[in-house]
């Protein structure tokens, strides 16, 4: 079986590159996935072209789920709000480097779920963002 | 004292590798035991030679389906001690059995401002329908809080019951502590205030040799998933009077005696709760789980279970870090939900399949019971008549595997 604890993703969970909070930041979102309890938010800065400047995720859950949203974080560094937007599930599973089962999937979409509805403007995180 | 290995046998599922080479450590009986061959065999042949729908013409197959229906009736309501075999409605599962009592007994019988006390380990199941009729009629709701060991707090409950509830309902074993509540106790003195009860026996039927006589029960509920039957069937155990009081819950064929333009005259109960045709191989296949139990022996169950509890828990607690969530041996059926180190559930459950040990993680449905714990989820190991010692030292084992993925 392929392994979903492969040394970059318990090193992404133990020593994340992008935890905290940004205050001020320019978009905010949270959210939880109801199964587990995890909760992820995100925080982002913007510079005058329309690019993320910085990135900052807090909040608690698996391994999957926590190293999924430093991994993407790192990705959106110096992308346009456009390009994050158009950021899929599948560009997660490259980041991961894994597949996973229907389950596990929710655990490393929801940093990609919070992301997407922050960059939309949206008041709440759907499924469709990352279908 | 049972013979596990000749038990194992009957079980196809528990002899399966779930990786090359890794044999199946099912532990995950709570959220549904495996099947014995008996079962499955039984709806197999259902399917290969009865198949008709029920209570519906007169061919020899409709005969031999609608015997075969009302005999696994029969079968249920003995298993529980039921005065009447009319006092079993077929229902889909253990939450629909509790929400046909909240959609037919509740509306019928409550009116604003009236309490309905539930406690605080229960299973979303046994919450949900009576928010919802509570949000609706305007119902107040009260809990029966738990001791920092696990256990419904009994002085609260008395102090509660002078709020004259007119419905208590609980859970007979919780899903994640494993308590095993004083049903006889709560019955008695919720009765003496003149309130309804129902008792969610999803996790103590399949373990527990109940007598709902003897309870004085007025509403029970339980799913033949979790007691060695099928999906997609379940059971309300209601006294028949109570059941003869109350209006229908779904309506459609069967569940009608006569139908005009415009009107119609419920049937007789239990059909006048079973609209629709029903999940028929399913039930026979939960008459033929009762009887895989009964061959075995429920005290022989419960004995065995308790066997495996106790050492469960012993080996649990020599783990560091581990916290095993509920009460001792003593005042609990099979189920050991625990938390480690700080290690999410999702993480502890996904390295211990690896090992082919199959684990629950998450809030098991009890998110008002983990949230007061202070706790998001927990991992969950639950043993049946099946599980053995050398499980647990797996899970054991597996336990410190997962402890090293993450130092």
């Amino acid at each position: 079986m392929e392994d979903l604890y492969r040394e970059n993703i318990i090193e992404h969970y133990k020593n994340p590159s992008y935890r905290g909070k940004l205050d001020p930041h320019d978009i905010s979102f949270a959210d939880n996935n109801p199964l587990c309890g995890d909760h992820i938010q995100i925080d982002l800065r913007v510079d005058k072209e329309g690019k993320v400047s910085e990135a900052r995720f807090d909040g608690h859950g698996c391994a999957i789920s926590q190293a999924s949203a430093d991994l993407l974080l790192e990705s959106v560094i110096g992308k346009s709000i456009e390009d994050v937007k158009k950021l899929t599930r599948q560009d997660i599973l490259d980041m991961l480097g894994i597949d996973l089962g229907p389950v596990r999937m929710k655990c490393a979409l929801l940093s990609l779920k919070v992301l997407k509805a922050g960059v939309y403007g949206l008041g709440e995180a759907t499924d469709e963002l990352v279908e | 004292m049972l013979d596990v290995e000749k038990i194992r046998a009957d079980f196809p599922a528990l002899s399966r590798e779930v990786h090359p080479g890794v044999r199946l450590v099912y532990l995950d009986s709570t959220a549904t035991s495996q099947k014995p061959d008996s079962v499955i065999e039984a709806m197999n042949t259902f399917y290969r030679r009865n198949n008709a729908n029920v209570h519906r013409g007169v061919h020899t197959l409709a005969e031999e389906a609608t015997s075969l229906f009302e005999q696994a009736r029969e079968k249920i309501a003995r298993f529980i001690n039921a005065a009447n075999p009319r006092e079993i409605v077929y229902t889909r599962n253990t939450t629909e059995a509790i929400n046909l009592v909240a959609h037919t007994w509740a509306r019928k019988n409550l009116q604003a401002g009236d309490l309905i006390l539930l406690t605080e380990m229960e299973h979303h199941s046994n919450l949900v329908p009576w928010y919802m009729v509570a949000n609706e009629r305007n119902l107040r709701l009260e809990f029966i809080p738990i001791t920092p060991d696990g256990l419904l707090d009994l002085e609260s409950f008395e102090k509660l019951l002078e709020l004259k509830p007119k419905l208590v309902a609980f859970a007979h074993m919780s899903n994640v502590l494993g308590t095993i509540n004083p049903a006889s106790e709560i019955i008695e003195k919720a009765h003496q205030i003149g309130a309804i009860t129902v008792m969610d026996a999803a996790q103590s039927v399949s373990h527990l040799r109940v007598d709902v006589q003897s309870l004085g029960v007025d509403f029970m509920a339980f799913s033949a998933h979790k007691m060695c039957g099928p999906t997609g069937v379940g059971a309300l155990y209601g006294k028949l009077a109570l059941l003869e009081s109350i209006p229908p819950f779904l309506g459609g064929g069967e569940m009608i005696k006569e139908v005009k333009f415009g009107s119609f005259t419920p049937n007789d109960v239990p059909h006048k709760f079973e609209a629709g045709t029903p999940a028929i191989a399913e039930a026979i296949g939960f008459g033929a789980a009762v009887d895989y139990l009964n061959g075995v022996g429920m005290e022989a169950v419960a004995a065995h279970e308790h066997t495996i509890i106790e050492y469960a828990l012993d080996r649990l607690e020599e783990i560091p870090g581990v916290k095993v969530l509920g009460p001792k041996a003593d005042k609990k059926g099979a189920i050991a939900a625990f938390t480690f180190d700080g290690i999410h559930p999702h993480d502890v459950a996904a390295i211990l399949d690896r090992d082919g040990i199959a684990v629950r993680a998450g809030h098991h449905c009890a998110q008002p019971l983990h949230n007061k714990m202070g706790i998001p989820a927990s991992t969950r190991a639950s043993f049946y008549l099946y599980s053995t010692r050398e499980e647990v030292d797996a899970l054991v084992n597996g336990i410190y595997k997962v402890k090293q993925v993450f130092s």
